[in-house]
């Protein structure tokens, strides 16, 4: 549509965007809710004719989230994983996307293959024989054996975005740095890596929130005394009558570290991932 | 994972329409000599090493429990597990429930789907059609969205469809003639998965839109314009032109959906506080269910079996496509 538009055309922009308010305030709402219900009066929750806006500032109710249940312990838990699965994650990962993306190699494509189908298994399809397995070892209700299965469902998806970006780096870089006299480990150290750092920031960005946000198997493998943050955002709804204000304060406290870090990776995610596919 | 999780912007199809702008694409990558054929396998050993362990071998004892009989007395060791043939699945498989749960899961499966492809293609669309500022605005409440944690995105559905304080009763009731206020959404299994699949939808949306604006960003103008001169409208040319250009998105993002949506679970078990009723039972919590409530581990792993069996049709389309455009060489 240009600027130079005539009245009709005008008019049925307006149209559009009105619409378009329409969608952004129907999609925005539930996260709106939350945070509005959060920092609300818990009283003003239950008003039978509750007012769409904000009714007053209180922290309360994240001081009431806090007390039904030790949140600390949680969050600790879960950073504990989370940031045990993306380091070493992206240091494996990185080891097999270098060989899939710059070694020709016999059985190549079969190992590519194989990592994308393992993407494709549905993780709540292996909760059965992984708790099993890690009741065998005596992983049950170990951080370790949660970290261990995470690492399965992250790697996949690591090794294929590593891939991407790294495909995206010329490899007539190294080539040149080589013929310069840097050994091959040595021009990847040099030259290859702090091209690709960003992307391996923003791989392991992702791979943290994947694994921040998993519930099924942090439910299943570990015990109540150790939840982590999801399950225990969970359990704020197995008590009777839920109180929901500080329940939507304890979803704030959740969310909104979570989607910061997705804004930020957000994009180069995309970038990155779409360029790798179409250059192969 | 489910669809609200992004997993997969790793798929994010590429636009093959168009070459990007930039570089010419290079020659294909000559073969490496340098390294020999070991190198490459000691980088990829560490990982092959962990997913043959923690995924591979799993995957096989999923097949074989699934033909053994496994309950408590086993998973304390007081007896091994015998094999029993084909007893489980011809118990699961005889079992009227079952079916049920089946035809459950499909339709739920599929709403989701059409719902989230539908809405997702008018959102795209829509985009191209509003002022930048309102663009902005709807991108910005499509990826906080897309951002949210399932279990949070779970909880908040929960407490906007409360039936007592719940703020989307309070709102139809203040249409003339429609009373809500108390009404329970999750008194019947239909209307409490219509919100759980509302939920699926809404959290899947953001992907979907923002992969086909990109898409819809390289249908070339010219085409439409050629196709709008010979007179077609405007769903001519979105039939004739956008869609088929599209196609090959469109099919990546709809079998990425069925997987996603197939795999529904923490949505309808935080939903029901942990205990989903019959009626709410989808393949994938039955299974659980089984497994964990019934302790039948067995006659769980059976079903989780089939549900991987009745995916893989619609995997192999999406790893088509996907090795069509990501692999390559």
């Amino acid at each position: 549509m240009t600027s130079t538009a005539s009245p009709a055309r005008r008019t049925s922009k307006a149209g559009w965007n009105i619409l378009g308010l329409l969608v952004a305030a129907t999609a925005g709402f539930p996260v709106y809710w939350m945070l509005d219900t959060a920092i609300k009066p818990a009283k003003d929750a239950i008003d039978p004719d509750p007012s769409l806006l904000p009714t007053g500032f209180t922290l309360d109710n994240f001081s009431r989230a806090f007390d039904i249940a030790d949140f600390w312990g949680p969050v600790g838990r879960s950073l504990v994983v989370s940031l045990s699965v993306v380091l070493i994650g992206v240091v494996v990962g990185m080891l097999a996307a270098l060989a899939i993306s710059r070694f020709a190699f016999r059985g190549r494509k079969i190992v590519i293959v194989g990592i994308l189908a393992v993407q494709m298994v549905p993780l709540v399809a292996m909760i059965i024989p992984v708790f099993l397995l890690l009741n065998d070892l005596h992983q049950y209700d170990k951080l370790t054996g949660l970290i261990i299965t995470y690492l399965t469902f992250i790697l996949p998806f690591t090794v294929w975005t590593l891939r991407g970006f790294i495909v995206n780096i010329p490899r007539e870089l190294e080539e040149a740095a080589m013929v310069d006299g840097c050994s091959r480990t040595g021009a990847f150290v040099r030259v290859v890596f702090p091209l690709l750092a960003p992307g391996m920031v923003a791989t392991s960005v992702y791979g943290f929130i994947q694994a921040w946000n998993e519930y099924l198997y942090a439910l299943m493998l570990l015990s109540q005394e150790n939840q982590t943050a999801t399950v225990w955002l969970g359990n704020f709804t197995t008590k009777h009558g839920t109180e929901y204000a500080p329940m939507m304060a304890g979803a704030t406290m959740m969310a909104v570290p979570i989607v910061v870090l997705f804004l930020l990776v957000q994009r180069k995610m995309a970038a990155g991932l779409t360029a790798g596919a179409v250059k192969g | 994972m489910s669809a609200a999780d992004t997993t997969t912007p790793a798929k994010v199809p590429p636009q093959r329409q168009a070459p990007p702008p930039g570089p010419p694409p290079r020659p294909r990558r000559p073969a490496s000599a340098k390294g020999g054929a070991t190198t490459p396998w000691l980088l990829l050993a560490p990982c092959l090493l962990i997913l043959a362990g923690v995924m591979g071998y799993p995957l096989v004892r999923l097949v074989t429990l699934s033909f053994q009989k496994f309950g408590q007395s086993q998973l304390w060791g007081f007896k091994e597990p015998e094999s029993v043939g084909f007893d489980n699945f011809s118990k699961v498989l005889g079992d009227g429930d079952f079916w049920q749960v089946v035809l459950r899961t499909v339709v739920f499966t599929a709403g989701a789907v059409v719902f989230t492809m539908v809405l997702g293609m008018l959102i795209a669309l829509l985009l191209q059609r509003v002022s930048g500022w309102v663009k902005t605005l709807i991108n910005i409440a499509l990826v906080a969205s897309w951002g949210m944690p399932v279990i949070v995105a779970t909880t908040v559905f929960k407490w906007l469809f409360d039936a007592d304080y719940g703020i989307l009763n309070a709102l139809i009731s203040k249409l003339p003639g429609v009373d809500l206020i108390g009404h329970n959404w999750f008194a019947s299994g239909p209307e409490g998965l219509a919100v759980i699949m509302l939920l699926v939808v809404w959290g899947a949306v953001p992907f979907v839109v923002i992969t086909l604006s990109a898409g819809l960003t390289q249908v070339p103008a010219e085409l439409e314009e050629a196709a709008r001169l010979d007179g077609a409208g405007s769903w001519g040319v979105f039939r004739y032109v956008t869609l088929p250009v599209l196609k090959p998105v469109i099919v990546m993002l709809t079998t990425l959906s069925v997987i996603w949506d197939m795999g529904v679970f923490p949505q309808v078990f935080v939903m029901r506080n942990g205990h989903p009723e019959a009626q709410f039972q989808l393949l994938t919590t039955y299974s659980y269910d089984r497994a964990f409530v019934v302790n039948d581990y067995a006659q769980g792993s059976a079903i989780a079996l089939i549900t991987v069996v009745l995916l893989l049709g619609v995997v192999a389309v999406y790893m088509r496509q996907m090795l069509k455009i990501g692999e390559v060489e």
